[in-house]
């Protein structure tokens, strides 16, 4: 005579793992697009630095146009706002609130979480890369075609980095140290981390280092892709490190609660 | 595999350590240490005790948040530690902090999180159960101590658990919001979910509970009903008498030497406020009654009570603060 059929019976199965990890991907996905400042790191401030880059000189005498060099540069920014920065923060926070803890005891489990987190981050990138493209193609973009495939999967590769970067900070210090880390990195990395300014355009004392940072590969890999439509093998090599070394210390080091 | 005739959750001797930790010079702190207990489905099982006492650390190892350094734990017949989604989608969890994003609306979190399930509990049904319609469009942060308490009641539900963990499940919760999550506990029970909740309330066992653990520096230190735990007390020094404390005000100073059985502990616990302890009869209320007549007292307060589980808790753990 229950009127709650739905609890007469107790026991539930889970959901199938894709099933799981697309619906977290999609909330956090909205959650993200709902934040606006994450939107202004996202989007503004990119946008804003690809703007600066087509009406001052900083980049000339590098490549054929202002901003076929610009673009590369910009999309690689977009990276690591969205993966280092935003989803960085993000944890942050719901590692404090317990968000993590409680949902890594429904079945969407810890590596559910973590992957709904890749996956938008993916999407968001996806959605960075068409506004950057709509408003880059009217100011005369023009990509090299053979490079475009290579490029974005260089950029992916660039998003896993900085994701297991921004993991590893959100996982094993305060939110509000993580927020402070990873915006001063964004800023740090963006002016001087060859991310849109090549190391030609940096101080001699940054060239020597730059290649080795995961701003600095992802960068050069994007510019070489996207301009001369080549694959720089040396920094694709850099950034699967970064991913792989990052990725490790987070599984080791990240603290759920 | 299901196994419905595991219980809900077997415990024996769970050993965590927490550290290194700077306070004790870099060793590791035992925060549970041998601990035992067992929850049946269709009961609620309380793991009573102080702040402190280790019990968030032993139902958090249970549902495999948090590694245990010893001992083995069987949560329906599965061990936590290497259990996969399968499990999780039969244990529901009420974590102290709630461990809801604060950014988030009510219904659309409810919505997702039964999506992780094939065949959860209607949402807009357990929305109407909880009373969350209320305040359906209030982000978790601008909520009240008790609507965030029942919201986190209804995430842990929507996958209709067959063991449900609720820390602390009345912290927070005005006196409406405590009948109505009381209530649902109980036809829960009675549906043959096995509850296992931590309280430091005395009265959330006593009201609540099939079966307690009181639990004490990191080991359960006694266990029984509500009701054994009281008798225990009430036989085992008194020979069958009624333990009654009776308290009254009246004016201070008053000296009641002679009127009750030495056996009797009579003081004067502030000015004015006066308890008498003990195997006391009819006749020894009658006695006292007859003392105040022959001098004109008429007290402001009185009042008679058994011993409650909260005297029993208080004996078995020391009265000390810590």
């Amino acid at each position: 005579m229950s009127t709650s059929p739905a609890a007469a019976t107790l026991g539930s199965r889970p959901a199938s793992l894709l099933r799981r990890v697309l619906l977290q991907g999609r909330y956090e996905t909205v959650t993200m697009l709902r934040n606006g400042e994450q939107l202004i790191l996202a989007v503004i401030l990119p946008l804003l630095a690809l703007v600066g880059l087509t009406v001052t000189p900083l980049l000339d005498g590098l490549g054929s146009s202002r901003v076929n060099i610009a673009v590369p540069g910009i999309l690689a920014l977009c990276a690591m706002s969205t993966a280092f920065t935003g989803q960085g923060i993000a944890t942050g926070f719901d590692r404090r609130y317990g968000v993590l803890r409680f949902l890594s005891t429904t079945p969407l489990g810890r590596t559910g979480l973590i992957l709904g987190k890749v996956l938008a981050v993916l999407a968001v990138l996806v959605l960075q890369v068409l506004v950057v493209a709509a408003v880059a193609l009217p100011l005369g973009w023009r990509p090299s075609l053979p490079g475009l495939l290579p490029g974005l999967l260089l950029l992916v590769l660039g998003a896993a980095a900085f994701t297991a970067l921004g993991l590893l900070v959100a996982g094993t210090v305060r939110p509000e140290a993580t927020l402070a880390i990873t915006n001063l990195l964004w800023i740090l990395l963006g002016a001087l981390g060859g991310i849109v300014l090549p190391a030609e355009r940096l101080p001699a004392a940054a060239q020597a280092v730059v290649h080795f940072l995961p701003s600095g590969a992802l960068g050069q890999a994007l510019r070489d892709a996207f301009l001369h439509g080549s694959v720089n093998l040396a920094a694709a090599f850099v950034l699967l490190l970064w991913t792989a070394l990052a990725g490790l210390a987070a599984t080791r080091w990240f603290k759920w609660n | 595999m299901r196994s419905p005739e595991s219980p809900a959750l077997t415990i024996r001797g769970l050993i965590k350590d927490v550290g290194p930790l700077p306070s004790l010079d870099g060793k590791m702190l035992r925060v549970v240490s041998g601990l035992s207990l067992t929850a049946e489905r269709g009961q609620v099982t309380a793991l009573l005790g102080a702040n402190g006492a280790g019990k968030t650390t032993t139902i958090e190892c249970a549902q495999g948040l948090q590694k245990r350094t010893g001992g083995t734990i069987s949560l329906l017949g599965a061990d936590p530690d290497t259990a996969g989604a399968e499990l999780r989608a039969r244990v529901g969890v009420m974590l102290q902090d709630g461990g809801l994003p604060p950014s988030a609306r009510p219904v659309p979190l409810l919505r997702h999180i039964a999506g992780m399930y094939q065949d959860p509990w209607p949402v807009d049904d357990l929305i109407a159960r909880l009373g969350i319609d209320a305040f359906s469009r209030t982000s978790v942060r601008r909520l009240s101590g008790g609507q965030k308490q029942r919201l986190a009641l209804a995430a842990a539900l929507v996958g209709r658990p067959e063991v449900l963990f609720l820390d602390e499940p009345s912290a927070g919760l005005d006196p409406q919001s405590r009948q109505l999550v009381f209530e649902l506990i109980g036809e829960l029970r009675d549906r043959g979910m096995g509850i296992v909740l931590t309280t430091h309330l005395m009265d959330d066992a006593q009201r609540l509970a099939d079966y307690v653990y009181i639990i004490d520096a990191g080991r359960n230190v006694a266990e029984g009903t509500v009701a054994q735990l009281l008798r225990h007390e009430l036989t085992e020094d008194t020979a069958g008498q009624h333990i009654r404390t009776l308290l009254f005000e009246a004016e201070p100073g008053l000296d009641l030497a002679g009127v009750l059985p030495d056996a009797v502990d009579v003081r004067e616990t502030r000015a004015g406020s006066y308890s008498a302890t003990g195997p006391l009869t009819p006749a020894d209320l009658s006695a006292v009654a007859a003392w105040w007549a022959a001098r004109g007292i008429m007290p402001a307060s009185m009042s008679l009570a058994a011993r409650s589980l909260e005297d029993v808790f208080l004996d078995i753990s020391g009265r000390e603060t810590r």
